[in-house]
């Protein structure tokens, strides 16, 4: 009897560009969610319904949990953003960023979503003071753990801290899997390259990533080797990713309660050719977890100038990828 | 993201008031994967056939309401959707000729959690009928 139970879902940022261009509505892409086994839905609230954060209709509501109950999927999770720069000369003062997170929170409820993303750059104490009317709503704030930032990053780790002081069983994370990059993406590469990258100054960075070597190094390096502009570009994403180790999860698993599954592309064989997944699924059963990994395909805005982009496809190869890798029983004919 | 985007190929002209030409517009999107509060959208930037339009000569609209970009960054309530096109209006007295021009935008909005305010650019040449 296995103690984890990790179960298939999709955040619906990862179809963000067939739902830019208006090919695809909110209805189809539960459909196709539905159709993959991907059950567990997330949300960006801001990007599916128009106007949100300010109120919403009722027949908003209705609407979304008629199309749950259409299609057999699951509320999971709504991401919120917490505009703390909305006054250009002056920060957001406390309170209110408090009251903006319990409009979320109320959100999130009415959604049906046992949980609701915080973005890693809110302050802790924010959340603390949110967290009693999370429990009066029953809905968990998470807030995400993105590259650049990583659970050893002093910034978690005060979040774990101030989570653990609190008492509250309502503050939990949400890991973002492209902390764990472990390969400079090629469709990254091949969009630095029509941008105006030379090729050896390419094939030096993707190399330097592979080797570890400090952003910092590899910039200078850049600059060397003569990269202005978009060579410069290309070596800076090396200061916001990095290949962490999907184990360090395991100290946090008694509050990690949702996953994205990030990628950038999933090639034909069913792969993700720089995200560790054989690795993190291993590492996510032996920590006992129990809850949705979401795909969130961040492809799109890699190939958008030169190629169609095919959310869907990108975001079924994955599906099946996973059904390989949690080792979900095959589905006999009836 | 987004960034082709952002000009939309519909929605080109010139804009008439009261029996005048008074200017030219076009329809935007914001290059961003949510809708943001027009108190975040620092500045639109419009270059018309390799000439700067000055900043208060710009007007921003969405749903039927207009704002200059300074009133719009004490617009607290009111929002640019995600893929929402707006019509970005640039005053210009006798607005554009008929024929081909060749229009550049920039959008620069402030993101809570980017440690950079980023600038995006879209160019299109786009034609007023004759």
């Amino acid at each position: 009897m296995s103690n984890y139970d990790i179960k298939r879902g999709v955040s619906l940022y990862s179809y963000q560009e067939e739902y830019f261009l208006g090919t695809k509505s909110l209805e189809d892409l539960i459909k196709v969610s539905a159709e993959m086994g991907a059950n567990g839905i997330e949300l960006i609230s801001e990007q599916t319904f128009p106007n949100y954060p300010n109120p919403l209709d009722q027949s908003v509501y209705d609407n979304w949990h008629a199309l749950m109950a259409k299609y057999g999927t699951t509320p999971v999770c709504h991401d919120f953003m917490l505009d703390y720069k909305k006054y250009k000369n002056r920060p957001m003062p406390f309170e209110e960023q408090v009251a903006s997170c319990k409009v979320d929170i109320d959100h999130a409820a009415r959604l049906g979503c046992p949980y609701t993303r915080a973005l890693v750059s809110i302050d802790p104490n924010v959340l603390v003071a949110c967290a009693d009317y999370a429990e009066s709503k029953n809905v968990r704030i998470l807030i995400e753990v993105h590259a650049p930032l990583h659970f050893d990053h002093p910034w978690i780790i005060r979040h774990a801290e101030a989570f653990e002081k609190s008492g509250s069983k309502y503050l939990g994370f949400l890991p973002d899997m492209g902390m764990f990059l472990f390969k400079f993406p090629p469709v990254w590469k091949e969009k630095f390259i029509r941008d105006g990258v030379p090729q050896n100054i390419a094939d030096y960075i993707c190399k330097a990533y592979e080797d570890r070597t400090l952003s910092e190094y590899v910039i200078l390096e850049v600059e060397k080797m003569g990269g202005v502009g978009p060579a410069i570009g290309m070596a800076t994403t090396l200061r916001h990713n990095a290949a962490f180790e999907p184990k360090r999860m395991l100290d946090h698993m008694d509050r990690i309660w949702n996953i994205h599954a990030k990628f950038y592309q999933m090639d034909e064989d069913l792969v993700e050719p720089c995200i560790p997944y054989d690795e993190i699924i291993r590492v996510l059963k032996k920590g006992g977890y129990k809850g949705y990994i979401c795909s969130e395909y961040e492809g799109n805005r890699w190939i958008q100038d030169a190629f169609p982009v095919d959310s869907i496809e990108q975001v079924r190869r994955q599906q099946e990828m996973f059904k390989k890798l949690i080792g979900e029983p095959a589905v006999t004919a009836a | 993201m987004f960034d082709k985007y952002m000009i939309c190929e519909d929605g080109f002209g010139n804009v008439q008031q009261d029996g005048r030409t008074v200017g030219f517009a076009f329809q935007a999107r914001l290059p961003y994967y949510r809708g943001i509060g027009l108190s975040m959208v620092e500045d639109i930037g419009v270059i018309i056939d390799g000439e700067p339009v000055a900043r208060q000569d710009i007007r921003f609209s969405v749903r039927g309401r207009t704002w200059t970009l300074d009133e719009m960054e004490t617009e607290y309530t009111d929002r640019w959707n995600f893929a929402e096109k707006a019509l970005v209006t640039v005053l210009r007295d006798g607005g554009l000729t008929p024929g081909r021009h060749k229009v550049q935008l920039s959008e620069r909005i402030r993101v809570s959690y980017l440690p950079f305010v980023p600038t995006t650019r879209d160019t299109k040449e786009l034609v007023i009928p004759a």
